[in-house]
């Protein structure tokens, strides 16, 4: 107040605030407008022109669609490398959503060494981002020792194709029970990029006041039934979250960003590579407000 | 008898519960160690021990040579020393710029505040790939608005330099900062209202109210995004690889280690390097540049795990 007054004008208590609140933006505004909004701009232009670098600097000439017609026809990887790294996400989101599902409600229960387990399971957290998880991929190290060994590499094929066997036999159906032993044999990739939703669920499992446990406890529910009626509906919101964090988090690991990059930096063809990024953001676009349309509506939240 | 006959039924069941629990828990565990444990079982190894059929995890002979090697092909304490200089900058100066911004959002709502925050999401929803083109030129010369060229008469190249990362972080727009904004409006939003309004009857301005009042209460949620922006500028090789082409930062250092591993180790001359070799000591590098995060993390993981069960993530 006493500001507002030194400087003759007389502000109300939510003028002030404003003000301040305007005040606290303001360092992000600034980031938004010139590392984000612009660039976002001069982007889609760039995607929409040909771009050659002269005496004078770059001139950028309108060439209209002609960059997204040529990523999409005559580029001979780009289709290709989409279509996989959509494939590919798609495929992983709902395993590694129910996997870390499952185990944040594993880790919420009390056992001897719960503590040293979670640690172990966030640790994915840190080890795999950026150029670790990319150069893991590559270690031949780890190829000649499964093959040395004879063991892990081999015990692991011999048993998801036992396991394979086993649930053709029982009758299910071709698709699902590739899709399930594939999931077992990437089960580290899966486990390395589900740390931080772990650690999401188990936030919201925990603000899950006992007493609704109790209560069902005393009317006779098994646990099986608690985890259907009640940590299921309430953690609901958060499996909106993690499906889009999944997606999002994806975008940074993937063959597209790469070849994006590549056309961008070493070809130095500013006009396509935008183009390529563009498409690409607008198929994530789609993806992400499909998922959380069909999603939402099955959503439960407290109001 | 009968009661005990149901209680012994209801042990059994625990039991197998708790066995089928350490089952699996151990068992994912030990998926998420293997690579950590390989590395490390590989890097002590000596090179005759690379051949060897009897030898799988713990070596004949031990040596220290592949860290020796590491360590001057990577020129790794200076990278070390600027890896962590740059993390440190970028991520205090991300936590201040988005704790005011988180506050600012949740708090201090002024016309169009959401409109804005919707910016905010907009900045966690665009790929990273889909703006890097025109910031890289827009860095390549940097004008801020035509001010630079008016006082020093042309425009100045901040890549191959922190300033990128200092001016992203500054101004709550670095890696995944949108995230971290998030964070930390929400757990303002989490903290009650009558605690500001008590400090505002007491005499206290809104910045003396922030600091003294509101900060204090978010220990939680800085800790959070401060490990997550520290670990994930570590670890990032998006930004680095494209900014810093010739500084010595982990990242840089760790993509271009298979390129450097060939030209040095066999005497300059690629072809005849031993891929297996060059691979052992890829190896080595990636757990020494992982190193100095791990031993920070048995630090703070306590404060990690318990802190997130307390940030607004969860709404």
């Amino acid at each position: 107040m006493r500001k507002g007054l030194k400087l003759g004008i007389t502000r109300t208590y939510a003028q002030q605030k404003a003000f301040w609140g305007f005040l606290y933006v303001l360092p992000w505004l600034l980031g938004f407008i010139f590392f984000f909004l612009i660039p976002l701009i001069s982007s889609l232009r760039y995607s929409l022109s040909t771009i050659t670098a002269n005496a004078q600097g770059m001139t950028i000439e309108f060439i209209g669609l002609k960059n997204y017609i040529e990523a999409l026809t005559v580029n001979t990887s780009f289709n290709r490398t989409l279509t996989e790294s959509i494939v590919n996400m798609v495929v992983n989101v709902p395993l590694i959503v129910i996997f870390s599902l499952f185990l944040a409600v594993l880790l919420n229960q009390k056992f001897f060494g719960r503590s040293v387990a979670r640690a172990i399971f966030f640790l994915p957290v840190i080890l795999a981002s950026g150029v670790i998880l990319s150069l893991e991929s590559t270690s031949l190290i780890q190829a000649v020792n499964d093959q040395n060994a004879g063991g892990s590499g081999a015990i692991n094929a011999f048993s998801s194709f036992e396991l394979q066997r086993l649930m053709l036999e029982a009758g299910f159906s071709e698709s699902i029970v590739l899709y399930l032993t594939g999931a077992v044999d990437r089960i580290y990739e899966i486990v390395s990029l589900s740390g931080v939703q772990i650690l999401i669920f188990l936030a919201g499992i925990q603000t899950i006041s006992p007493q609704l446990y109790e209560a069902s406890k005393m009317e006779g529910a098994t646990g099986y039934e608690a985890f259907w009626k009640i940590t299921f509906p309430m953690v609901s919101p958060l499996i909106l979250v993690n499906v889009v964090y999944t997606i999002i988090d994806s975008f940074s690991r993937n063959a597209l960003t790469d070849l994006i990059r590549e056309t961008g930096f070493t070809k130095f063809n500013f006009g396509l590579s935008s183009a390529m990024a563009w498409i690409y953001f607008l198929c994530i676009a789609v993806i992400l407000a499909i998922s959380t349309f069909l999603i939402s509506r099955k959503v439960f939240y407290h109001e | 008898m009968i009661q005990s006959k149901l209680l012994s039924f209801e042990n059994w069941k625990k039991w197998l519960w708790s066995f089928v629990r350490y089952t699996l828990i151990l068992g994912l565990a030990f998926v998420i160690l293997y690579p950590i444990l390989q590395k490390i079982s590989t890097a002590i190894k000596d090179k005759s021990d690379l051949y060897s059929p009897i030898v799988v995890w713990i070596p004949q002979n031990y040596s220290l040579n592949n860290f020796k090697q590491v360590i001057s092909i990577m020129d790794y304490w200076e990278t070390l020393l600027n890896t962590f200089s740059l993390s440190a900058v970028t991520t205090i100066l991300t936590a201040v710029s988005c704790a005011l911004a988180g506050y600012g959002f949740a708090r201090l709502k002024f016309k169009g505040s959401n409109l804005l925050f919707a910016g905010v999401l907009l900045t966690i929803l665009v790929p990273p790939t889909t703006i890097l083109i025109p910031i890289y030129l827009n860095l390549k010369d940097f004008t801020l608005m035509g001010l630079i060229p008016l006082l020093t008469g042309k425009p100045v190249n901040l890549l191959n330099s922190y300033w990128p990362f200092i001016l992203t972080s500054m101004t709550a727009n670095s890696l995944k900062a949108g995230l971290y904004i998030f964070i930390f409006r929400q757990f303002f939003r989490g903290i009650p209202k009558e605690v500001e309004e008590a400090a505002y009857i007491d005499g206290a301005s809104i910045g003396k109210t922030f600091m003294r009042i509101m900060l204090p209460n978010a220990v939680p949620a800085i800790i959070t995004v401060t490990l997550f922006s520290f670990v994930w500028q570590w670890n990032d090789s998006f930004y680095t690889t494209t900014y810093l082409t010739s500084s010595k930062v982990m990242a840089t250092q760790l993509s271009s280690l298979p390129y450097n591993l060939a030209i040095q180790l066999d005497g300059g001359d690629a072809s005849k390097a031993d891929p297996f070799y060059l691979s052992m000591v890829q190896d080595t590098g990636i757990l020494m540049a992982i190193l100095p995060l791990i031993i920070i993390y048995l630090f703070v993981q306590r404060y990690f795990v318990e802190s997130i069960e307390r940030t607004g993530i969860v709404g």
